[in-house]
């Protein structure tokens, strides 16, 4: 079986999984509702003041909701042994890995579906006109969020205290993503909205390195 | 046994040379005077820190080529030794700092990225006190010591880019562009002295981790040898 196929059908499994119950899914849009509902009261939501701290505010609600969502990842496999099934199954370890890389993204993705928009609401920011360029901030994001944070919940997964310890392993690693998400977005949230090029190119640069880094290492994270 | 006292003793020496270069020695600063001379402890800190962290990327991925239990061992002595320096390095700055910035801390690129730094190797250490399998433990840790590594210049890049657009207090100019020949001698031993003293504790550091692991192997042998009564004494009988 080739590692696309595998993958494919191993995403699959992750999907259905996860929307039988949509529990992780309801749980981390409550939670990441809660973050922006809360900033609210930190600063004063003025029009021009959220354009000032907006971008941050998303960004970090979107990596501690990340950090939390990502732990039942590779945890979840740990209740009934069903990792070791997986690797005894013949499917070579990035498989099983971009798998699960995969349905995070779009787990994520989903989650920020509804919060941009909320947030916009919330925040009196219009993001209408820049919604293409938008997307392509969050995608990048995304992707680097999502990468970093699969593998450290592999690691993680066979810690004590995982829950604890993977945003302590995540958010450190996220700062070079967290940096050049905020500035790229805040770069359209101006008046005269261009796409700062820059911190997309470091926010594609950050995708490339942790993703290739944990292709060349995965099979070190999925063995016994 | 005696190699290493004599090697304490040699570097014990330095570091007592050292410090009176930097105290007594060096020429007195014209704008900063007394207080330029937490350079000779600061500057030397940073150079090891970065050594000791770069010793933790090698270990780290020659422990995943070899799964030799002793890069391992050399792994997380060096990022203890790391996170050391790293921390004289982050104490000795705000120091520096607040007489001759006005403030102790300032988010420069530098500064931040060695914060993050500091951070990084921190959860290094606590991963790996979190994981109890010691076989888990020196290949997860070692993935995440490469991805920590890795990190790093993208940490000081992105840094770079987004302080320069602030104006930033101005930090000497460089190592040796504008020193004075004394002073750069004096930090040239302190350089000697700090790199003395980090080999000697990471040596150190590195034998204890060796005998712990040693001490551990033997404990899981002992756990599965059948240790019930029954058995010792059916043992002592025959």
């Amino acid at each position: 079986m080739t590692t696309t196929r595998a993958a494919a059908i191993l995403l699959a499994k992750e999907l259905r999984l996860e929307f039988r119950t949509r529990e992780l899914l309801s749980a981390t849009i409550v939670f990441s509702l809660v973050i922006v509902v809360l900033f609210s009261f930190a600063f004063d939501p003025t029009a021009a003041e959220s354009r000032r701290y907006g971008p941050g505010l998303l960004w970090i609600s979107f990596l501690f909701a990340g950090s939390l969502m990502l732990n039942p990842s590779f945890a979840r496999e740990q209740s009934n042994d069903t990792l070791d099934a997986l690797r005894m199954a013949p499917v070579s370890p990035f498989a099983i890995l971009s798998a699960k890389m995969l349905a995070n993204f779009i787990f994520m993705s989903l989650v920020e579906l509804v919060l941009v928009p909320v947030f916009g609401v919330l925040y009196n920011v219009s993001l209408g006109g820049v919604a293409g360029r938008l997307i392509l901030v969050l995608v990048l994001g995304t992707i680097g969020l999502t990468v970093t944070g699969t593998v450290f919940s592999a690691i993680s997964s066979h810690a004590r205290m995982r829950e604890l310890l993977l945003p302590l392993l995540l958010l450190p690693i996220l700062t070079p993503l967290l940096i050049a998400a905020v500035e790229a977005t805040a770069s359209l949230l101006v008046d005269q909205p261009e796409l700062d090029r820059t911190w997309v190119a470091l926010l594609a640069g950050f995708d490339v390195v942790f993703l290739t880094a944990s292709w060349l290492l995965c099979d070190y994270l999925i063995e016994e | 046994m005696k190699g290493r006292i004599a090697t304490t003793i040699v570097v014990g020496a330095l570091i007592f040379f050292a410090g009176y270069a930097a105290l007594f020695l060096a020429p007195d600063e014209k704008t900063m005077h007394v207080i330029q001379r937490i350079f000779y402890f600061h500057v030397p800190s940073w150079i090891a820190m970065f050594i000791a962290f770069s010793i933790v990327f090698i270990a780290n991925i020659a422990y995943l080529a070899t799964r030799k239990a002793n890069w391992d061992c050399l792994g997380v002595s060096a990022a203890e030794v790391g996170v050391v320096c790293c921390t004289i390095g982050l104490a000795t700055g705000p120091l520096w700092a607040r007489p001759v910035w006005g403030i102790w801390w300032t988010w420069d690129a530098r500064l931040t990225t060695t914060f993050i730094l500091w951070l990084l190797y921190i959860s290094y250490l606590l991963l790996r006190g979190l994981l109890d399998d010691p076989e888990k433990k020196a290949t997860l840790s070692a993935v995440f010591g490469i991805f920590a590594f890795l990190d790093v210049p993208l940490v000081y890049v992105s840094n770079r880019l987004w302080r320069t657009q602030h104006p930033q207090p101005v930090i000497l100019g460089g190592n040796g562009s504008g020193l004075d020949p004394t002073m750069g001698k004096v930090l040239f031993l302190c350089v000697i002295a700090i790199m003395g003293v980090m080999i000697v504790v990471l040596f150190d550091r590195y034998r204890l981790e060796r005998l712990r692991h040693e001490f551990e192997e033997l404990r899981l042998e002992i756990e599965t040898r059948d240790l019930t009564p029954a058995s010792i004494l059916g043992k002592e009988s025959t």
